[in-house]
């Protein structure tokens, strides 16, 4: 069942003068117990995109669902959607108040919302978080917390609240390589043993591989490819998806696309990612016929569809399933 | 080399002994995670350590020994000889200058150009790293991530130095910008035979740019080698958790099952005796816990046990770890 639902989402920003559309038209769905991952490279909308989904953004147009009922933005109401979404920001160093303990700091969201027997749910998260035994932690500084330990003091203070789902922002990208695979687990395990959802935003996609069910590749402030895990990353259809996999250090032929991603305050006509697109440059869009689409026919909004689905006129002239 | 800070709760020993080389246009990638004294290390080599720093050791430079130069000379050395990459290049780089001066600094401050002729080095070196030469007259902030980390790199190859020493040179950045700098380090050591020292905490990214590999671990090299065989086929546990710490994408073995491993990197202050990989090592024996093992051959091929320290230092695939060692393994107490 779908609980956390983005619906023709637009969020716009003024920068410099210029309307920057840094999320243009997502539709999106995060189901009970499923792990998303929302990749993409920085600047393309996907941390405003989970912003909006926590409720910090307001949308330009469009709609934020949760459990099926429109996000309304009143203080109150916020408050109340904060227990059931709760986000796990980057950078745990960053997060946490140095002067906090470890107790007060995964007891601020309870003393927030008021919620009772706090001492017993602030041991319970810790232990959830994989800090045992939690009354160890309780007196602890962050600075005296290793990097693995504070994002787990990070992830008790989400878990603090009962949540139904986690919107957790590169949730390992500050981490020990050592200890990124022990987060990752720890992810797997409270969506095993608590049933608990997740969207991860990342533009690792070792790490969708490592833990996502679904996975949404973002452009430019589009969804431009979604689906199945294994399907988007062992055979990726759109071509942005294909260079992203491709320079990854094992890979065999590297994709290199040149130059950073565009500008949201300049969003190229026609397919979104065309004037980077190294299927066009190559022609063989243009053998398939479709190279005249390519530059002057903007795809539609991708549904939040479960199945596999890309923005892409020459995959699509190849797959016409997609 | 060992490398020690003194503080007031006692000495910290950062680096423990240890011995690399790096020959002309040879990348030699240098693995490790927090704590383990891979950034130490890349700062001894240009003597860029604070005051409370202990350096014994020997650090050749092209057969002259850093440590013994005088201050002049050393001068002389850094960007010239020996330059280094900053990780984070938002941070290093001068927020109010614009990029082209600070490329040229280091030309004037040697002499090595009057500024009219470093004005056109300046435009040569940021076509290099594939910037248009207009860029020169930009402030850092109106670069992206990965064009600042191009100046960086321009700014390291300005004197034509003979090694440069690249610290988690695209930890910061995406994918594909990562992938645009690595390619660019690549050519570069390729046309001109520079040497390079590259760190990072991703054995992925090492063994896709380096020809060699030494992994990290509490201060001291745990295991060297050949970039591929060291990433593919890791003989020291840490090697092996550090290679499986990033999944290839496809590998069904990785598929919903991320590999990491238990606690956390050790406080140099507070080291664990005996290996000290031993508190988290998945196959520790009893006596890892008072035993250090040295650097052994762990290629398989015969070693005679006279020259096995001679060895270790050059090209071939060695750990330190007691699983390697050639006598049978103790009997399981």
């Amino acid at each position: 069942m779908t609980l956390l639902e983005a619906r023709d989402l637009h969020v716009e920003f003024a920068s410099r003068g210029r309307r920057a559309r840094a999320v243009d038209g997502v539709d999106l769905t995060v189901g009970e117990g499923e792990i998303v991952a929302l990749v993409g490279e920085s600047g393309c909308g996907k941390t405003t995109l989970a912003r909006t989904l926590l409720g910090l953004e307001r949308p330009a147009s469009g709609t934020v669902l949760y459990g099926g009922a429109p996000l309304a933005y009143s203080a109150r109401a916020l408050k109340a959607y904060r227990r059931e979404v709760q986000l796990v920001p980057q950078d745990p160093t960053g997060s946490l108040n140095p002067r906090h303990t470890v107790y007060e700091a995964v007891a601020e969201g309870p003393r927030i919302h008021g919620l009772r027997d706090e001492r017993e749910r602030v041991a319970s998260a810790l232990s959830r978080a994989g800090l045992r035994p939690p009354e160890r932690f309780f007196p602890v500084y962050p600075h005296e917390l290793s990097g693995g330990q504070r994002q787990r003091v990070v992830i008790a203070g989400a878990l603090a609240l009962d949540p139904e789902v986690l919107v957790a922002d590169e949730p390992v990208a500050s981490l020990d390589a050592s200890v990124r695979g022990e987060i990752l687990a720890l992810l797997l395990r409270l969506r095993a043993e608590l049933g608990l959802s997740a969207l991860v935003v990342t533009h690792d996609l070792g790490l969708a591989w490592n833990i996502a069910d679904r996975v949404a590749v973002m452009y430019l402030g589009r969804i431009v490819e979604s689906g199945p895990v294994e399907q988007v990353l062992s055979a990726p259809s759109h071509p942005y998806t294909q260079a992203l996999l491709s320079v990854l250090p094992e890979s065999p032929a590297p994709i290199v696309l040149s130059g950073e991603p565009p500008d949201p305050t300049r969003i190229p006509g026609g397919c979104r990612f065309h004037p980077r697109c190294h299927v066009l440059a190559a022609g063989k869009a243009a053998e398939a016929g479709v190279d005249g689409l390519c530059r002057s026919q903007p795809l539609e909004v991708l549904p939040s569809s479960a199945a596999l689905q890309a923005a892409c006129h020459y995959a699509r002239a190849r797959q016409p399933r997609l | 080399m060992a490398v020690t800070y003194r503080s007031a709760a006692g000495d910290v020993p950062a680096v423990r002994g240890i011995s690399l080389e790096v020959a002309e246009g040879e990348a030699l990638g240098l693995a490790g995670e927090s704590g383990s004294g891979k950034s130490t290390l890349a700062m001894t080599l240009l003597r860029l350590l604070p005051k409370s720093a202990r350096v014994t050791g020997e650090i050749l430079l092209d057969g002259e020994d850093v440590l013994r130069m005088n201050w002049g000379r050393l001068r002389a050395v850094r960007w010239a000889s020996a330059s280094v990459v900053f990780q984070g290049a938002q941070h290093a780089l001068n927020p109010v200058r614009r990029v082209g001066e600070q490329i040229a600094e280091p030309l004037l401050v040697h002499g090595i150009a009057a500024p009219a002729e470093a004005r056109t080095r300046v435009a040569g070196l940021l076509e290099q790293v594939g910037l248009p030469a207009w860029r020169a007259r930009s402030y850092p902030h109106e670069l992206s991530g990965g064009q600042r980390q191009r100046v960086m790199i321009a700014m390291a190859l300005a004197c034509s130095p003979r090694l440069i020493i690249a610290d988690e040179p695209t930890t910061a950045l995406d994918v594909m910008i990562q992938a645009q700098v690595l390619t660019l380090i690549r050519s570069l050591i390729a046309d001109r035979g520079i040497g390079l020292i590259m760190i990072s905490h991703d054995l992925s990214v090492l063994a896709a740019t380096c020809d060699r590999l030494a992994v990290m671990y509490a201060g001291r090299v745990v295991e060297t080698g050949p970039a591929r065989e060291v990433f593919t086929g890791a003989r020291h546990p840490y090697g092996r958790a550090l290679a499986e710490a990033f999944p290839t994408v496809g590998d069904p073995s990785s598929r919903m099952a991320p590999r990491g491993l238990g606690g956390d990197p050790p406080d140099p202050m507070r080291l664990p005796g005996g290996c000290s990989f031993h508190p988290r090592c998945p196959v520790a024996l009893p006596s890892c816990a008072w035993r250090e093992v040295e650097l052994w051959p762990a290629d398989g091929a015969a070693v005679d046990p006279a020259d096995h320290v001679t060895r270790s230092t050059e090209t071939r695939h060695t750990a330190a770890c007691v699983h390697v060692l050639p006598e049978p393994e103790e009997e399981s107490a």
